[in-house]
């Protein structure tokens, strides 16, 4: 649509023109840090975003709202759950709000979205969200991951269920999309690897209001292992409880969520989970954390609140590390790529070269022992594994040579 | 044999859930001629508000019928409360009251996580109907037998309001020919409400039930509208006997289709929609055409 400009509206334009101060450029060291949170408050996914933004506030109001003697300010950006919204959004916390840092998104396939964008605009961007390949075959140098690849919890799960559950053969159920693929195939392959099979893989939609069509297809096994998201989760292992069936269930990160246990009711006891995050987890960094959550929000966190509130250290470590100056954007990834903690929420973390997390998975068991902060159910750590990379025990270059876990990678095999 | 006997006993219990959900939702398409894109959204607020009564914000505790009841009641007095003050005013502009439907519903997703936050809440199942019925090696939780006869309670209860009451007459006439109806002396617009408030009320009560098996979450509105509007489309607006018939259908395609087609478990549901529409719009009992 083209609109000739009238000769009053341009001189009308050059006076206001006139009139604007141009802002002189920013002192680096007196312009407050913009942090942008890509975050979802609305829809299904809104109980994870929700928790994203309150780990964010607890970091700052711990810290004063300062990072490496900086004021900073957050712009939370609600992007709805969905690849369209993530983009919208990221765009405008880049080019309206100008902000310096991103923290998230939520879900793997608005990761895949915006990821593109991010490199394009050297944004660099602390992610909350799984989707393998931008730390491994696609690696994107502008994302950092502080939490965990979709595959990285499961395949400490799959040998656990191997060699100490002592399971052979296991009936897979996973979301229809991109987290669940990859979840079941990093089960599978390290499963596989420990001499475990997988009979069958059921693959259910997002939406899913009643489980049992799926429930109704478990059998000839002696074990479950479930990638669901969200509150599927809870409906699943409703359902699974009322068809009576009494097989070990094993899930990842967010099947197992802390932040669940409220939801949960007895359905859940026995349940096995691998998390990078847990409240159960003993260190001076959790306690301080959980307590700042608790007085802030009266919430007790989960994987979504821990995750962004490590992505936030990490951001305080690098930005001292550079000293405050965020004017050379690959200086600072460079410098976010060598930090290295001992004291976060979920124990020490580092990154490896493709900029993912290496850090501490836990195995945890759901259970009425231990519990704290109210909660009737508690996820009791019953085996810690420590510097455990997106790689698991495969060498690097072993894992790169496969494709990336999908629907069908790795294949059925004859159990 | 037990997979068989699993998926077709959840047919018919969904199938019965389906129905206390969709009832309400014919009567008003029927007789308003407006999908109510609300209809999930009323479901979504009587579960939530149930599991508050349940859990005591009364100031004391409800058991689970009596938090049903009474979240179902409040749920129709929202409902009659948003056609006299909303819908009416947009009387005889169909696309408008749809539209404005549409908007209620996202605001009332939206007020509902500011109220009871993004977390699933876990329905108890009420005492009593917590075991287990046993045949051979398959299982079945007694509630979801229970719904069924709830589902057919208020099917009964429906049936002898619609053909033996005198509002029940007055809500066939205004189905069948509301011009004429008004001719006659019925004051369809009090009609209205009243349908309206039942319809929502139902819906409300429907979510409290399907509480111990879906749980309440953030987007269960989304969930449970498309299959109202199948079961609806395929049964025939209006009509009650449609609604269950095409309650159990939708309950068989809806488990059957997602045990054996997965990947094409919308499709399986949509598609008899889409044949229904294309061949026999009215569908199977429907007195009238879309």
């Amino acid at each position: 649509m083209s609109r000739r400009i009238s000769r009053r509206s341009l001189l009308g334009g050059a006076a206001t023109g006139a009139l604007i101060r141009f802002p002189a450029p920013a002192i680096a060291q007196s312009a407050p840090i913009r942090l942008g949170l890509l975050t979802v408050k609305t829809g299904p996914l809104a109980q994870g975003g929700i928790q994203m933004e309150q780990g964010a506030l607890t970091y700052l109001k711990e810290n004063n709202a300062m990072m490496a003697g900086r004021k900073v300010e957050l712009v939370s950006a609600d992007t709805g759950g969905n690849p369209a919204g993530a983009k919208t959004k990221v765009q405008e916390l880049v080019e309206r709000d100008k902000v310096d840092v991103i923290l998230g998104p939520l879900a793997a396939f608005e990761l895949y979205a915006i990821s593109d964008y991010v490199r394009q605009r050297k944004m660099p961007t602390l992610s909350l969200a799984a989707a393998d390949n931008l730390t491994q075959r696609t690696p994107n140098p502008f994302l950092l991951r502080a939490s965990s690849t979709s595959s990285q919890a499961m395949q400490p799960l799959g040998h656990y269920g191997a060699t100490e559950l002592k399971l052979k053969r296991v009936v897979a159920i996973a979301d229809d999309l991109a987290f669940g693929y990859e979840e079941i195939g990093g089960f599978q392959a390290a499963f596989a690897k420990d001499g475990g099979c997988l009979v069958k893989k059921l693959w259910s939609p997002l939406t899913t209001p009643d489980y049992t069509p799926y429930v109704a297809q478990i059998g000839d096994c002696d074990g479950v292992c479930q990638g669901l998201a969200g509150s599927n989760p809870l409906r699943f292992m409703k359902a699974y409880a009322d068809a009576g069936l009494k097989y070990p269930v094993a899930t990842g990160e967010v099947g197992g969520d802390d932040a669940l246990l409220k939801s949960f009711g007895n359905e859940a006891l026995g349940l096995i989970s691998c998390c990078p995050y847990s409240l159960d987890f003993q260190s001076d960094g959790n306690a301080r954390f959980i307590g700042e959550m608790v007085k802030n929000f009266n919430a007790v966190p989960g994987f979504y609140a821990a995750g962004i509130y490590v992505n936030c250290q990490v951001v305080d470590a690098g930005l001292k590390a550079v000293g405050g100056n965020l004017s050379d954007k690959e200086a600072f990834m460079a410098a976010l790529g060598k930090v290295s903690l001992d004291d976060t929420p979920r124990g020490p973390i580092k990154f490896d070269h493709l900029g993912n997390v290496i850090g501490t998975f836990c195995i945890r068991r759901c259970g009425t022992e231990g519990a704290k902060y109210g909660l009737k159910l508690w996820n009791k750590i019953v085996k810690t594994y420590e510097n455990v990379s997106q790689f698991w025990t495969w060498p690097e270059n072993e894992f790169l040579s496969h494709p990336v876990y999908s629907r069908d990678y790795p294949p059925l095999t004859k159990c | 044999m037990s997979f068989w006997l699993l998926l077709t006993v959840n047919s018919i219990t969904f199938g019965g859930l389906l129905f206390l959900l969709s009832a309400g939702f014919s009567l008003i398409f029927g007789l308003m001629r407006i999908p109510n894109l609300t209809h999930g959204s009323m479901f979504m607020v009587g579960a939530y508000l149930g599991t508050s009564f349940l859990s005591g914000a009364l100031g004391f505790t409800l058991n689970f019928w009596a938090a049903a009841i009474l979240g179902a009641l409040e749920v129709a007095v929202l409902g009659a409360l948003m056609e006299r003050l909303l819908l009416r005013r947009l009387a005889g502009q169909q696309l408008a009251q749809v539209l404005v439907t549409l908007g209620v519903s996202f605001m009332v997703a939206d007020l509902c996580l500011m109220g009871w936050g993004g977390d699933p809440i876990s329905v108890a199942t009420p005492e009593g109907l917590g075991g287990f019925v046993r045949a051979g090696s398959a299982v079945f939780p007694l509630y979801r037998m229970a719904v069924i006869g709830i589902a057919v309670v208020f099917a009964i209860a429906l049936w002898l309001m619609l053909e033996r009451t005198r509002l029940g007459a007055m809500i066939r006439a205004g189905v069948d020919d509301p011009q004429m109806a008004r001719v006659v002396g019925i004051r369809v617009s009090q009609l209205f409400t009243i349908v309206f408030g039942l319809g929502a009320g139902l819906a409300g009560f429907a979510g409290m039930i399907g509480g111990p098996i879906l749980s309440v979450y953030p987007g269960l509105d989304q969930d449970m509208l498309p299959l109202a509007l199948v079961v609806v489309i395929l049964g025939g607006t209006g009509s009650l006997l449609g609604s269950f018939v095409g309650s159990i259908i939708v309950g068989f395609i809806y488990n059957f289709g997602q045990a054996l087609l997965p990947e094409l478990a919308y499709f399986v549901l949509f598609l008899p929609m889409v044949l229904v529409l294309v061949l026999r719009p009215q569908g199977l009992f429907g007195g009238q055409v879309l």
